[in-house]
């Protein structure tokens, strides 16, 4: 697999460490999504994910170099699945690689806030007795509050 | 110009196609390319505040100008997952 990757198939977070990991490193930081049963009082069944694939991907590139910036020590992977996931299964896994822990906590943490911050990726969830998009917040890139908020959570 | 448009999610519903190709005038902006399927979609006017866009597959903002055979993508807010409310 590559670093950043969009994909149909189901995750694992065992090959998305390995991708970054090496012999230097003394610690590997891995963080899955997953989807749950519930949501906001409802009952989910399953989520669909649509995404931008090759915006995602670029998105993806981009929290790499924003990730290699402040922690340049750190490697980062991010491997998103789009499609039809159910209950229990990953929707996104990211793992950094770094010579310590605190790096690796850190790169991890800020990619995982900066993915739902700016990546193209859109949840369908489909409950009990209906279905609907999941909105967050309008996707930009260049809003550095937001940046800085993805930093403070890193680091808190 | 002719322009690609791609639509996603809530959006793509909205229009009932997620890819759509589209004739400009000379020296549209993204903004020209939103307006136009806004009048050809009157439910999408009630997303723009909270729509983003980009522009041949990178991001842009609705000033961007567009040319002949750009694909300009419309995105609506993405997942969040509870960013807002921690």
């Amino acid at each position: 697999m590559q670093l950043f990757e969009v994909t149909t198939d189901p995750l694992d977070v065992t090959r998305t460490a390995a991708v970054v990991s090496h012999s230097g490193d003394g610690a590997v930081a891995t963080f899955v999504g997953l989807v749950r049963d519930h949501n906001a009082e409802r009952r989910v069944l399953w989520i669909d994910y649509e995404a931008y694939v090759p915006l995602a991907r670029k998105a993806f590139e981009r929290i790499g170099a924003e990730t290699a910036e402040r922690w340049p020590a750190a490697r980062l992977a991010i491997h998103h699945r789009t499609g039809r996931i159910e209950i229990g299964e990953a929707s996104v896994v990211i793992a950094a690689a770094s010579v310590h822990r605190s790096d690796a906590f850190a790169a991890c943490r800020y990619a995982i806030e900066r993915v739902k911050q700016i990546a193209p990726v859109w949840k369908h969830e489909h409950f009990e007795g209906g279905e609907t998009w999941i909105e967050g917040a309008a996707a930009d890139a260049d809003d550095e509050a937001a940046r800085q908020l993805a930093f403070e959570r890193a680091c808190s | 110009m002719f322009v690609t448009i791609r639509l996603f999610a809530r959006l793509r519903e909205i229009a009932g196609a997620g890819d759509l190709r589209r004739e400009l005038p000379a020296g549209a902006t993204a903004h020209t390319a939103w307006e136009s399927l806004a009048r050809e979609f009157p439910a999408l006017t009630a997303h723009e505040r909270s729509v983003s866009c980009a522009v041949n597959e990178d991001y842009a903002r609705f000033s961007t100008p567009l040319h002949d055979g750009d694909e300009i993508a419309f995105l609506p807010p993405v997942s969040g997952g509870g960013f807002a409310c921690r």
